[in-house]
């Protein structure tokens, strides 16, 4: 659901020691933070350590360890976060990001991982 | 023919074109009323930023109510989700979840809601225990029976005979209409063909969910046919998924207070290709059923890999079947466009 949406199309940006990109919860309603299992990023089939990655949304960021005891905060229908990797950088042009996250979701008998990927480019 | 059949929309239904904010609030208000659906219903987190973490504001609560009364429409349901699994590794506490329905309750009476939606999986406990409080702000908490869960499932039951002990007026439930799942939607199989099923495979299982197979002797067979993954995911469709029969609602009738009227694909002739619409209606009408059938469009994730949903057509298409079904004189029509 909503997986080709995922990835905000011409959101790649530089950060201090990494990049980031604008990134929507594939789902059809928002999710409180608790509920976000895991992100996962890779970047031209690297994959970004779990701890390496930062999440923000109105102002307010987060590890995404820090994220499984958020209980007052949420990542909205169709919210773009800014997905933040600490990788060290990227060189400008264009690279493949890959973008999955994993909810837990009470009702469902499964815990449902959506992956997206798109081409973005890095201004020089 | 007169009828007190009302006909509403789930916000739900428009969630390809408001997650891309190409429709706001206020389009898919007056979208819904140009097509004679004044019965509105929502899920609360999805049309509303921030609930229930965060709360929502009173301004927000307030323009709502300016949009009904703008286009003449009716807050049907606030469906909640309750999640009980907020906190990794435990279950919320019982006292916990009756006072998050609590805030629901509240919420849904802040909207001017006459129900609540609950999800299937809530212990029916949960809600006999918010039930009184639910009368008291004038809200009645119903359960959606959703595939693979029906009418004769002994969850359900478990949560019929709750209600029934409770002595509540409540409590009670809101039917999917998706259980009545008479054919393979083709909008599946199409979806299964594209990420590889193989074609015979693909006939197989369409052809065998026509004739009633058990899923399991389905899912086997695939096996056998040499399928794996997507052929397999394809097969085990059909253990969510089953043909019940529509008169099953009958001996429900004096606790269904509202209907989802869930569809995958209205096609050009304003025919669900998978669900009986016909049947349903007839047996709401004997059932004397007097809430509304709120569409509720779901073809959305089935296609979108292909091709851009466009749910509003999807909806109009539902209501004018809708529409000719419970004997209206006048066909719905869209003669505004969507985005203001």
């Amino acid at each position: 659901m909503m997986d080709n949406k995922m990835i905000v199309e011409g959101s790649l940006q530089r950060e201090e020691g990494g990049f980031s990109f604008l990134g929507r919860l594939p789902y059809y309603r928002g999710l409180g933070l608790s509920m976000i299992e895991d992100i996962i990023v890779s970047v031209d089939g690297a994959a970004i350590p779990r701890e390496a990655i930062r999440f923000s949304v109105r102002g307010q960021t987060y590890t995404l360890d820090e994220m499984e005891t958020v209980y007052d905060n949420r990542w909205n229908f169709g919210e773009k976060a800014r997905i933040v990797a600490l990788n060290g950088g990227l060189p400008a042009g264009t690279h493949a990001i890959t973008f999955a996250v994993r909810m837990r979701v009470s009702y469902l008998p499964f815990v449902p991982t959506t992956k997206d990927t798109k081409q973005l480019a890095l201004a020089a | 023919m007169s009828n007190t059949i009302k006909r509403g929309v789930s916000l739900y239904s428009y969630q390809n074109e408001t997650f891309q904010g190409k429709m706001s609030l206020e389009d898919c208000i007056r979208t819904s009323a140009a097509l004679g659906a004044h019965g509105i219903e929502i899920i609360g987190e999805q049309t509303f930023w921030g609930w229930p973490e965060c709360g929502v504001a009173q301004d927000d609560v307030d323009n709502w109510h300016r949009l009904m009364a703008k286009y003449d429409c009716v807050p049907v349901s606030h469906d909640f989700m309750l999640d009980y699994k907020r906190y990794k590794g435990r279950e919320m506490p019982f006292d916990e979840q009756v006072a998050s329905v609590k805030n629901d309750i509240d919420f849904g009476a802040r909207l001017g809601m006459k129900f609540i939606r609950a999800l299937v999986s809530i212990d029916p406990a949960v809600l006999v225990a918010a039930a009184d409080y639910a009368q008291e702000k004038n809200i009645k908490i119903l359960i959606e029976v959703h595939a693979p869960l029906h009418f004769d499932h002994p969850w359900i039951i478990r949560h019929a005979e709750a209600f029934e002990k409770s002595g509540s007026d409540a409590l009670g439930f809101l039917p999917d209409m998706g259980m009545f799942l008479f054919r393979f939607p083709p909008v599946w199989k199409e979806k299964f063909l594209r990420i590889g099923v193989p074609k015979a495979i693909a006939d197989y299982v369409e052809q065998a969910y026509e004739d009633r197979v058990l899923s399991e002797y389905v899912i086997l067979n695939v096996q056998q046919m040499g399928g794996t993954g997507p052929a397999i995911a394809m097969a085990e469709t059909l253990r969510h998924n089953a043909a019940f029969e529509p008169k099953r609602m009958l001996d429900y009738m004096p606790r269904i207070h509202n209907i989802h009227g869930k569809f995958y694909q209205m096609d050009e002739e304003y025919v669900e290709p998978s669900i009986p619409y016909d049947q349903i209606v007839k047996v709401l009408k004997q059932g004397n059923y007097q809430g509304y059938i709120c569409s509720e469009y779901e073809g959305n994730r089935w296609i979108e890999d292909a091709q851009e949903p466009d749910s509003v057509e999807q909806v109009r298409r539902q209501q004018v079947m809708l529409a000719r079904l419970l004997g209206e004189s006048v066909e719905p029509s869209l003669n505004t466009t969507v985005a203001a």
